[in-house]
């Protein structure tokens, strides 16, 4: 790794798994169980969140000195605000399905914990090379979950993955349908986004006892 | 005055801010420990939502509608008229929005700091926190893809669905405080257990979908238009009637 040093890998490696935002830091769920019933708006997602933490990183980190700390926090809604709009443009004019799937969604990355968390954390106190890294890392660990709830979720509740019926057609009967298979429709509905993250958060803890909370 | 209560309990239970569409989830799983602590921020987020729903109303009819700077040269009423007809600032909104409810959640601290001194003592240090609060920004954005009718309706939407996420946030800090006494499995502890909790009530509240007969598909503002509220979730409100009958749940709401 000649362009990253060890301190910066780590940067990107971390959030990834033990210290990932949504399991660990409690952060950036609002947005992120919503959009999961299917792959590929979860993907969309994690994308958009990846672009506008990656660049808002940059651009706090590079006026981390110019902005008075009391007016700190509007600064920060204004350029990921700005950045948001960017994401919902592009949607609109190039997957204008799927941005109707997600609108309401992809405005709310403006409000998104981890983003706040991470300028407010990193950025306001880091330059803008590593407040990138930690940025496209913080954002790669929410889309991982992002990425493993979305999997998990449409493959159980309708049987596909990205649309394509994989476990063969519930209709005619091909492939573990014809064996008995049924698809479980609660996976699709809300409830179930957040008992999947639960059951990751449990298999996560399990394997690493550190990360246990205190009762 | 129908649509109006009809409005106010379908925000309360059916389109629940925590468990129908996951808003204001960061806030809700980090102050939720005690419930006095709940009760502080559920009744600030109450009160900004009421506040800046109707605020991001108006702005969206006169300001960022296609078509809604007609009133500048004086044809409101006969906006295809004016000068100003093809303007279409909607991609504003977000700037927007996010800028009211920042100055909204300032303003409100300022006022509230001046004219009543023990109030600003209770919330004091939930309104800065509620200004990335997503459930604030989400009633204005989905007070604009809903169309909401009217102003007064407006303030109703983001009154009642502020009292959807009280309530959410009470029940959970009151189910927090009383799952210290009992053996959770180690990993499980803590955020874990909360989220599984947040599940099953999310399922109990799955039967309150069938309350107001017709629920989403008759409601006109969901139809026609840009239909932003994401069609997945829009599958799970349609499929709740027919998952009323796993209302035994809601016991483990109780």
């Amino acid at each position: 790794m000649g362009l990253l040093s060890k301190k910066d890998t780590k940067l990107i490696l971390d959030p990834l798994m033990d210290d990932n935002p949504i399991t660990i830091q409690v952060l950036g769920i609002c947005s992120a169980l919503a959009i999961t019933a299917q792959l590929k708006p979860s993907i969309v997602m994690a994308v958009s969140v990846i672009f506008v933490l990656g660049l808002g990183n940059v651009v706090i980190s590079l006026m981390r000195n110019i902005i008075p700390s009391k007016i700190r926090i509007i600064v920060q809604l204004i350029v990921v605000a700005t950045l948001v709009i960017i994401v919902d443009q592009v949607l609109k004019a190039f997957a204008y399905e799927l941005s109707k799937e997600l609108s309401v969604f992809i405005g709310l990355i403006i409000t998104n914990c981890i983003i706040m968390g991470r300028f407010e954390a990193f950025a306001l106190g880091n330059g803008p090379w590593r407040s990138f890294l930690d940025g496209i890392g913080n954002a790669l660990g929410y889309g991982v979950i992002l990425v493993i709830v979305g999997f998990f979720r449409e493959l159980l509740g309708s049987g596909t993955l990205f649309g394509f019926q994989v476990l063969g057609d519930p209709v005619t009967k091909t492939g573990l349908y014809a064996i008995g298979y049924e698809n479980n429709g609660f996976m699709v509905l809300p409830p179930m986004a957040l008992i999947v993250v639960g059951i990751i958060i449990w298999v996560q803890r399990s394997r690493n006892k550190a990360l246990i909370e205190e009762a | 005055m129908l649509e109006h209560i009809e409005l106010f309990f379908k925000s309360i239970f059916v389109d629940n801010m925590v468990f129908a569409y996951f808003l204001g989830m960061c806030s809700y799983l980090a102050v939720s420990k005690k419930v006095s602590t709940a009760v502080g921020l559920g009744a600030a987020v109450i009160f900004v939502l009421t506040v800046t729903v109707p605020l991001n109303w108006l702005l969206d009819q006169f300001i960022l509608q296609p078509g809604a700077l007609a009133w500048l040269d004086g044809n409101r009423a006969t906006p295809e008229l004016s000068a100003y007809a093809d303007y279409d600032l909607t991609f504003l909104s977000f700037i927007l929005f996010i800028a009211t409810i920042a100055t909204m959640v300032q303003l409100v601290e300022i006022i509230v700091e001046k004219f009543s001194p023990s109030l600003y003592n209770s919330l004091g240090i939930f309104l800065p926190l509620i200004a990335v609060n997503c459930a604030i920004l989400g009633g204005s954005l989905f007070m604009q893809s809903r169309e909401i009718a009217s102003l007064g309706l407006a303030a109703n939407y983001g009154f009642s669905s502020g009292i959807g996420w009280f309530l959410a946030i009470v029940a959970i800090a009151a189910i927090r405080e009383k799952i210290r006494y009992s053996n959770v499995p180690a990993p499980l502890r803590g955020l874990g257990i909360t989220f599984i909790i947040t599940g099953l009530m999310a399922i109990g509240f799955m039967s309150f979908g069938g309350m107001l007969t017709g629920g989403d598909e008759e409601a006109p503002s969901t139809e026609g238009q840009p239909e932003n509220v994401g069609a997945v979730i829009e599958k799970g409100t349609n499929d709740l009637s027919e998952i009323v009958h796993i209302s035994e749940v809601t016991e483990i709401t109780e």
